[in-house]
């Protein structure tokens, strides 16, 4: 298949422009890149259909071989219409942006940002647990400060009590090595 | 008579519903009857084809008598009408939801009123592109769908909302032009678009126009199914859209690209020349993805990230190329579809109820609202994949698919994929720790109408029934908890209805891989298939 020279080197500037427009940061450029590129790729749609030849109109005695390939130009056809719808919904957007922000910029992420800068440690997920060694927590009472409570149902003091619900914190104090006798 | 003659239907209705509720703007309940009615019916349709489908195997119709290879074929097999139903129905449910949360806020705003036709537009472009059987007409069918996600994503106009619809907008152009640059070039090197034609002839290419073909397809269709490092714009962009649009974008997009993949993968290029690569993607799709949630503390970006991951396990599946992994990652498009668009839509309602969606400001809604917390937690359960749900059975049989294949790749990957399973309940189980568990003093700066519930911690549960039901109506209208509750329990069924529904995969999997029927059914019975190109095949084009 011969292709023309002129139509992929035109396709080839349009494709730069339109890549090149795409990265920059106004939207209106954005907007401008990706029409270059809609048009680059009709462009190829086009090429693919080989020669120009007749107009693809059905006459009894013409070789079949002598007709355009009227199939590309379907797809471009579609592919404009396509183009275009976009185009106005992103000149919309444009639009929109503007009356809100009075600026033309791609703006970025706030959560994104903030998922950045948050700090690994998270006070709720990482901090150490309190050590909470009673089921029943009692009312704090020094163990030497006298008083009695209702256990079960006797009175007994206080720190009797709180002993009781930490079981081996007086019968066994732990040695030297931290292991119990 | 065909029973595919009735596939244009499933485009049809909906487009008709969405002219006719283009017509009725100012009248928003004849505008929910209408919708509401054309997707039940065309939902109907659709399980007749599935049904019909799996009697009589494939069949195909062309569009106004032009015939294959130059008119337009619509092809419905067993994973297109299997996707058609599950599609239909999660958007019904969807549907039912978002005219629920509309009249619950009883706003009759310009903007919401262009909700239903636009709707209705999207599932009118997602079943063309699962019926189509030429590239060209599934390229229109993904515009129909992605013009229509724009308007949806943008609803209303905020700043938020349009920050994140430039991003989608410009990616899926991108991707859109990516496909189209493929199409050319394909019609440059086999002068046909019709994928059973193409299928026929792509064989005959050397491998290097191949693999350069294949290539940019699959790169097309990885932006728009998010798989890893084409994934960028899917957390970026999905969860500022309201509710219900977020649910359907991530129950039904990005599956339409998975879908997309396995027809280029099957149908257009069969053998193994890039399994390796794209099981290497699917393994960082997984991690990369579940890492990514991990980090968030909202829960709608949260379930976004959970979404990339597990696109990783339908790659996975497709990428193992065997009738085992490729039915088990159809049954999991299934699956996930449900699921993940429930999760959707009872974050929507967690939003609603607790009046934010972030992790840090929810608290305490086990009590506040029990029913809540049971929608949650069955479909997370789901997603996570603990046994028995579908979840657990859709990972099993990939696992088991890649124990099958046995190359250290495949191991790799089915360590990968526990490994996701569990980061999922890890990331999952926070959120239910925070939001469901926790007292709402706890909580940064919660909500007030947390703290004031009726009946709250500091005077116990005793005679908050009747009050806080009366109380919870308003913040969770019927009709929203209802089509959730559809949705969660289809989930459920999905699990129970395992059995025929991984046959049906299955089949729809062996059936693919053989190809025969597929151009039987679009080019008649006399054309030989070529077969398969094995591994060590150099390409005929020499």
């Amino acid at each position: 298949m011969s292709v023309n020279l002129t139509l992929l080197t035109v396709m080839g500037v349009l494709y730069a422009c339109g890549i090149y427009l795409l990265l920059e940061r106004s939207l209106t450029r954005v907007l401008l890149g990706l029409m270059l590129l809609a048009n680059a790729t009709n462009l190829l749609i086009l090429t693919t259909g080989g020669y120009a030849g007749l107009a693809p109109l059905f006459a009894k005695d013409t070789d079949p071989g002598a007709y355009s390939d009227p199939l590309p130009q379907a797809l471009i056809l579609t592919s404009i219409v396509i183009s275009f719808a976009v185009t106005a919904f992103m000149l919309g957007i444009i639009y929109r942006t503007w009356v809100l922000a009075r600026q033309d910029e791609i703006q970025d992420d706030a959560e994104d940002l903030r998922v950045a800068e948050t700090p690994s440690f998270d006070a709720e997920d990482d901090a150490v647990i309190p050590e909470e060694t009673s089921e029943f927590p009692l009312p704090a009472v020094e163990p030497d400060a006298g008083g009695t409570i209702l256990a079960g149902a006797r009175q007994m003091p206080a720190g009797e009590a709180a002993a009781e619900e930490r079981p081996g914190s007086r019968t066994t104090a732990p040695n030297q090595e931290g292991g119990s006798e | 008579m065909n029973i595919a003659s009735f596939a244009p239907l499933a485009v049809v209705l909906p487009i008709l519903g969405a002219a006719l509720t283009f017509l009725l703007i100012r009248h928003s309940r004849a505008q929910r009857t209408v919708s509401i009615a054309l997707l039940s019916l065309t939902l109907l349709l659709e399980c007749w084809l599935l049904a019909s489908v799996w009697e009589g195997g494939t069949a195909a119709v062309s569009i106004g008598g032009w015939l294959p290879p130059w008119g337009i074929v619509l092809v419905v097999d067993q994973f297109s009408s299997l996707m058609l139903v599950v599609s239909s129905a999660v958007s019904l449910a969807v549907l039912v939801y978002a005219t629920g949360q509309g009249m619950a806020d009883g706003d009759s705003d310009a903007p919401v009123s262009i909700f239903h036709p636009t709707y209705l537009i999207l599932v009118a472009g997602v079943s063309n592109a699962f019926l189509s059987g030429d590239l060209f007409n599934l390229y229109v069918g993904f515009e129909i769908l992605l013009t229509a996600s724009y308007v949806l994503m943008t609803l209303g106009g905020t700043g938020p909302r349009i920050r994140a619809g430039v991003t989608y907008v410009v990616v899926s152009v991108v991707s859109s032009v990516l496909f189209l640059i493929a199409i050319a070039m394909i019609y440059g090197a086999t002068g046909t678009i019709n994928m059973a034609d193409l299928a026929m002839k792509l064989g005959d290419l050397d491998q290097g126009t191949r693999n350069l073909l294949h290539v940019l397809l699959l790169v097309a269709f990885g932006i728009k199914a998010a798989v890893f490092p084409l994934s960028f714009w899917l957390p970026d962009s999905y969860p500022t859209a309201p509710a219900p649009v977020t649910a359907v974008f991530a129950g039904l997009l990005t599956k339409v690209g998975v879908y997309a993949i396995v027809r280029t993968e099957t149908l257009l290029f069969p053998g193994d020349t890039f399994n390796q690569p794209l099981m290497v993607v699917a393994l960082l799709t997984m991690v990369v993805g579940i890492l990514g949630a991990l980090a968030q503390s909202d829960i709608k970006r949260l379930l976004s990230f959970t979404l990339v991951s597990h696109i990783g396990y339908m790659v996975f599946g497709l990428a193992m190329s065997s009738v085992a992994g490729l039915g088990a990652a159809v049954f999991y498009v299934a699956h996930h579809i449900t699921i993940q668009t429930s999760l959707f839509l009872v974050t929507g309602l967690i939003e609603r109820r607790a009046g934010s969606s972030s992790v840090d400001r929810v608290a305490g809604l086990a009590k506040l609202s029990p029913l809540l917390a049971v929608l949650f937690f069955i479909p997370a359960m789901n997603l996570a994949g603990i046994p028995p749900l579908s979840g657990f059975l859709g990972k099993l049989g990939l696992l088991q698919a890649g124990v099958l294949l046995g190359t250290p790749l495949a191991y790799a990957l089915v360590a990968g994929g526990v490994l996701t399973s569990l980061l999922t309940l890890l990331a999952i189980a926070r959120v239910w720790n925070r939001a469901f568990w926790r007292k709402p003093e706890d909580a940064e700066h919660p909500d007030p109408v947390l703290l004031a519930a009726p009946g709250g911690e500091s005077q116990g549960t005793g005679g908050a029934g009747t009050s806080s039901a009366r109380h919870t109506v308003s913040l969770l209208p019927r009709t929203m908890v209802g089509s959730t509750l559809a949705l969660v329990i289809l989930g459920v069924a999905l699990t129970v209805f395992a059995g025929p529904l991984f046959r049906l995969s299955g089949q729809s999997a062996a059936e693919m891989l053989d190809r025969s029927s597929y151009i039987h059914a679009v080019l008649g019975d006399e054309v030989t298939v070529p077969a398969p190109p094995q591994p060590v095949a150099q390409g005929g084009g020499k």
